[in-house]
């Protein structure tokens, strides 16, 4: 699949925002520290300008409101109505902060959880669509969840060093989320894919299929969006990259931070965060990019 | 209302494509990019059409294949590989995917008849749709960026301005060898039915649990040049003659 840059930057930016708004949510952060408004503020920032990112990888925007009535059956839609409920609590609980120095714990918890529902939606958009196998997996809104959370632990780490109890979770979180990412990728490499130019043409009964001839010399629409090849090698030291900066370094990192004070504490879980979201990148560039799609066996 | 509807009649319009007969000659990608560009939604745009880098919106695509039996040969006559000509275009599918992914409400299949549509003016051009069809049966327009995809003619099927004979999809008007039939796939006494029952056609992807009112027709059996030819050429073989060419047949033997 064509890795659209409005697609990788909205999942993750909003994906850290959600996470960070989960541990706000939860009250992880201490309500009095002045701090504590930027962090609420961050996560509202990031989570807008995910959303704005992801209006660009639309041919109509003007008609986006439009997306917000299918929720039946679309998790797309989902996604729309869930984001925009979440905006609610979460614009609430910052505003309560900000004017009256106190947030609301049952507007916090309304929060997470929308903040997580929302996240989920958005993974069920990829693991609903039957064409890709990469994706059609329960393994997707695992990893998707996971690394928001991690995300989000390890950006309130900033707002609160020294914190061992998110020092700890964030430990915890990585781990959990490097072995779901480690088990997705196994599975995608070993799957069989479930259909084949065989079943696509109906001709296996004959013989292999093989192209002998595209419908047009050039690319279209359909290669375009759906052909996108990385080279195998490339993919596998993006991997490397992305298992490194996402997971292992934030980790070292974090355990580095319990034995420091002051500012090198502080610069060392910013590293960690800047780390985790370049590998998260990374990582989400490699999940459109290597994931194959069905109409290929046609090409 | 983009989840698939509960009312659903028994009539499934939709076409038969048979591989047997198909020339892969592209008259049916022309036509249908003719009618459609100019009829039901924006047109279908061309992107640098005289430029390096070509590209355009279709509805309808012809893939050819080159199919080997086990244990076949590539080169030339001697050995069994064919090269089957494929058109492919929207396949109408009962539990289509695309409609119920569509976050708008834009793509809906007609309870009446069965046709998957999108409506433009609701459309977003999220792309989601394309991407849960694992037939390609759907392409982004580019300029008016809209999804666009096979309409079965819609404004043809039912348009009483046009003769009776024309009230069929573009392409399978202009085929020229006939390879693509319109009916009703619901109704087993239809034509078409009936010709999917004789020829044994099948859905595409079944394993995708889609559904596809599209049929195929496989391509019968190939008949080997080697099992064709008669043990003497036709030229030298006399036996038949009588009368006249008897007697001159056996004369020129003897000299
Ligand atoms: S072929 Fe593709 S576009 Fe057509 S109904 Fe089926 S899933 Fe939808
Ligand atoms: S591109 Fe248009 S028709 Fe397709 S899912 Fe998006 S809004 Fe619906
Ligand atoms: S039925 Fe009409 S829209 Fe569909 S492929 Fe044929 S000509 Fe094109």
């Amino acid at each position: 699949m064509h890795p659209a840059y409005s697609m990788i930057i909205f999942t993750v930016l909003s994906g850290l925002g959600y996470g960070l708004a989960v541990v706000l949510g939860l009250g992880g952060l201490e309500p009095s520290l002045p701090s504590t408004v930027l962090a609420h503020i961050l996560a509202l920032v990031l989570i807008a300008a995910g959303l704005i990112a992801s209006l660009f990888h639309l041919g109509n925007p003007q008609r986006a409101w439009r997306a917000l009535s299918q929720w039946r059956s679309s998790w797309l839609s989902r996604e729309g109505v869930m984001a925009l409920g979440t905006f609610v609590p979460l614009t609430l609980n910052a505003g309560l902060l900000l004017f009256t120095g106190q947030s609301e714990p049952i507007l916090g918890y309304i929060g997470a959880a929308g903040a997580m529902l929302t996240v989920f939606c958005t993974s069920m958009i990829y693991t609903s669509l039957k064409g890709i196998d990469a994706w059609h997996s329960a393994l997707t809104p695992a990893c998707f969840l996971l690394l928001s959370l991690t995300g989000g632990v390890l950006l309130a780490a900033c707002f609160a060093p020294g914190t061992r109890l998110l020092a700890g979770a964030g430990l915890l979180l990585l781990l959990g989320a490097m072995a779901s990412k480690l088990a997705w990728r196994r599975r995608m490499l070993r799957n069989q894919p479930l259909s084949t130019p065989e079943s696509a043409t109906g001709l296996g009964g004959i013989g292999r299929v093989r192209l002998f001839e595209r419908p047009h010399t050039l690319d279209n629409y359909l290669t375009r969006e759906m052909g996108y090849r990385v080279a195998r090698k490339h993919s596998a030291k993006l991997w490397a990259i992305a298992l490194v900066c996402a997971f292992l370094l934030p980790a070292a990192l974090l355990l580095l931070s319990l034995a420091l004070g002051g500012l090198p504490l502080r610069s060392v879980l910013v590293f960690a965060v800047l780390s985790h979201s370049v590998g998260v990148l990374v990582e989400r560039w490699l999940f459109f990019a290597e994931a194959r799609h069905a109409v290929m066996n046609y090409y | 209302m983009t989840s698939l509807p509960q009312d659903r009649g028994t009539t499934s319009l939709g076409l038969v494509i048979d591989l047997d007969v198909c020339v892969g000659c592209h008259a049916c990608v022309v036509s249908c990019k003719e009618w459609n560009t100019g009829g039901y939604g924006s047109a279908l745009s061309d992107q640098h059409p005289y430029g390096d880098d070509v590209s355009g919106t279709f509805l309808n695509r012809i893939h050819s294949y080159e199919v080997v039996p086990e244990g076949g040969e590539v080169i030339g006559e001697a050995g069994q590989a064919r090269i089957v000509h494929f058109p492919k275009s929207c396949l109408h599918c009962e539990d289509a995917p695309c409609v119920t992914v569509c976050p708008t409400g834009a793509s809906y299949k007609r309870a009446s008849d069965g046709i998957v549509l999108v409506d433009e003016t609701k459309c977003i051009g999220c792309g989601l749709c394309a991407w849960s069809c694992a037939y390609g049966a759907r392409e982004m327009d580019l300029a008016a960026g809209v999804m666009k995809k096979c309409t079965l003619c819609v404004d043809r099927i039912y348009n009483e301005a046009l003769q009776e004979e024309d009230r069929v999809p573009s392409c399978v008007r202009t085929c020229p060898a006939n390879a693509r039939h319109f009916g009703d796939l619901g109704d087993p006494r239809s034509e078409v039915s009936i010709m999917v029952a004789e020829r044994g056609g099948y859905d595409l992807m079944p394993e995708q649990g889609t559904r596809p009112t599209n049929k195929y027709l496989p391509p019968r059996p190939r008949i080997s040049l080697a099992d064709q030819q008669p043990a003497m050429p036709l030229a030298e073989n006399t036996e038949g003659a009588r009368g006249f060419f008897a007697w001159l047949d056996k004369t020129l033997d003897r000299i």
